[in-house]
């Protein structure tokens, strides 16, 4: 595909007036309407549309529970909270700016100094209930601690079972295991991607 | 000779009521395979291999929920009301020849309940009075929706009553009888005796005016989802709103056999083939009212009511006319 479609914005010769004429209002014009109407054939033309759908059995429908859609990185589900992949260690510094941004204070923490004169989360709670997922404290997170995860699949008795901090934080084994997701970034693009975009509008 | 007759009529009653019931059933399943098929969907998947039973799961939901009746309707009309649509519908099945007669255990079976002399007649008005269930429901559900749907019920059910009489009144003089059993065998010379070749205009008239009938897609204004809620089915729920269901589905079944009966040859000379041939063909009437329903529009009451009494009447009436001075 060239460039020039896209470059060129001038679309002033591409518009162009529709010719709608007056409604009729003699009878005899409005008789001449209705049969030009009558006689144009316009409902067979839908009847072959939909058949021809039906021939094609093109059918788009993705069974949910079966398959499921692939989601982008930028998605923002359900926190995760990140460890460190040297020391196996939560990567929270406990520092609260998550806690100062979210617009909808649904973020509690609490910290203390720990043995090694470290500063170490003692409580940290999400309440998912208020949290509009905006994710600006996956952005602001100065460490990477908190992200967004893929999790969208979120029936449960209780939103407690969300919250937890031990819940959001990486299973160990997980870790052993280097499986952590690490999160792509802001501006990351779904894998394969280009490959559903087709045409900017500008080229129409 | 007496008690054989009796026996064999109740079998047939039974046979009808029982088949007839279970295709409606079938033919919601049918309606929202094809629906979705024509919108690239895959409709009902998860009950039974491709959603076979679903039509059992819907059927064990309308018989097991809680039967409403709301406190300012009126109780005994609003209860008979869903009675009438689904019995009307089944006793216009009455006149209607399903099969040709066939000889089992050396018994001939006729597979018409009641071969009576006004039989077109009769399934015409039974059709009619089926209008009562859509009225007397929407007048007696204390409902907006209901009301409209009610009116506006009455005012179709006159336009296109006079059309489908005036359209049927043409290929009844050329055949000279009401019974249907007599208009198969004015038919039953083949392909070239269809009355379709002598009254192309009465079979599409009859055809229009069988989707007012039966409230289908391009008529379907008594029950228009995103007008009038659900109209006179507003206020209902359970299994009365499913005696609607299966009256609407049974109709549309019932029509689509009397269309190829009156027009297009029926079973033809009554062989095998020609029994095939007419559930070919109901099939594919049947298959026209979904079809429909994916692909047109829904008009306005104004509209049906300008359709049937400024167009399709007088069409109806010069149509009589011209068969009345050719038959002359």
């Amino acid at each position: 595909m060239k460039n020039e479609q896209f470059n060129n914005r001038d679309v002033s010769n591409e518009y162009f007036m529709v010719d709608i004429q007056d409604y009729p209002t003699e009878p005899w014009d409005k008789f001449k309407r209705t049969l030009k109407r009558t006689f144009r054939i316009e409902l067979f033309v839908g009847l072959w549309v939909v058949m021809r759908e039906m021939i094609r059995f093109d059918i788009h429908t993705v069974s949910y529970p079966e398959e499921k859609m692939p989601i982008g990185p930028r998605y923002r589900a359900v926190h995760e909270m990140k460890r460190l992949w040297e020391s196996d260690a939560e990567r929270c510094i406990g520092c609260g700016l998550c806690e100062k941004i979210c617009i909808s204070n649904c973020i509690r923490m609490e910290t203390k100094v720990d043995e090694n004169s470290r500063k170490e989360v003692s409580e940290y709670t999400i309440n998912l209930g208020r949290c509009i997922f905006c994710g600006y404290c996956a952005e602001v997170c100065p460490e990477l601690a908190i992200t967004h995860g893929g999790e969208y699949e979120n029936a449960s008795e209780q939103r407690e079972h969300f919250v937890d901090y031990a819940a959001m934080l990486t299973p160990l084994d997980k870790m052993k295991a280097g499986a952590q997701q690490e999160f792509e970034g802001f501006g990351a693009i779904t894998p394969h991607e280009d490959e559903s975009v087709k045409k900017t509008p500008l080229s129409y | 000779m007496e008690v054989a007759y009796l026996i064999e009529t109740v079998i047939k009653i039974v046979v009808v009521l029982l088949v007839f019931s279970m295709l409606a059933g079938i033919g919601t399943y049918f309606e929202r395979k094809i629906l979705a098929f024509m919108q690239r969907r895959l409709g009902p998947m998860n009950v039974g291999p491709y959603g076979l039973l679903q039509f059992g799961a819907d059927a064990i939901k309308l018989f097991t929920k809680e039967d409403i009746i709301p406190s300012n309707v009126v109780a005994p009309i609003f209860k008979i009301a869903p009675v009438i649509t689904a019995a009307t519908a089944f006793l216009a099945a009455a006149a209607i020849p399903f099969l040709p007669s066939f000889t089992i255990f050396g018994y001939e079976v006729h597979p018409i309940i009641a071969d009576i002399n006004i039989g077109i007649l009769y399934i015409l008005g039974m059709m009619g009075v089926g209008l009562y269930g859509p009225l007397l429901g929407g007048m007696a559900s204390a409902n907006k929706f209901a009301l409209l749907s009610a009116a506006r019920g009455a005012a179709v059910f006159i336009s296109y009553e006079v059309v489908t009489g005036l359209s049927i009144l043409a290929p009844i003089m050329m055949v000279g009888s009401l019974s249907l059993i007599d208009f198969n065998e004015y038919q039953s010379g083949g392909f070239t005796d269809w009355i379709v070749w002598s009254q192309p205009v009465a079979f599409i008239l009859f055809w229009i005016a069988a989707f007012a009938e039966t409230g289908r897609t391009p008529f379907h204004l008594i029950a228009n989802d995103h007008e009038i809620v659900d109209g006179f089915g507003t206020e209902y729920s359970g299994m009365r709103w499913g005696l609607f269901f299966i009256g609407e589905y049974a109709n549309m079944f019932f029509i689509s056999f009397v269309i190829p009966l009156l027009f297009l040859g029926g079973y033809g000379d009554g062989s095998f083939l020609g029994a095939l041939g007419l559930l070919g063909k109901m099939a594919f009437f049947f298959f026209f009212f979904l079809w429909t329903r994916a692909a047109w529009p829904d008009v306005r009451p104004d509209q049906l009511m300008w359709l049937c009494w400024k167009v399709l009447m007088p069409i109806a009436v010069l149509n009589i006319l011209i068969t009345a001075i050719v038959l002359m």
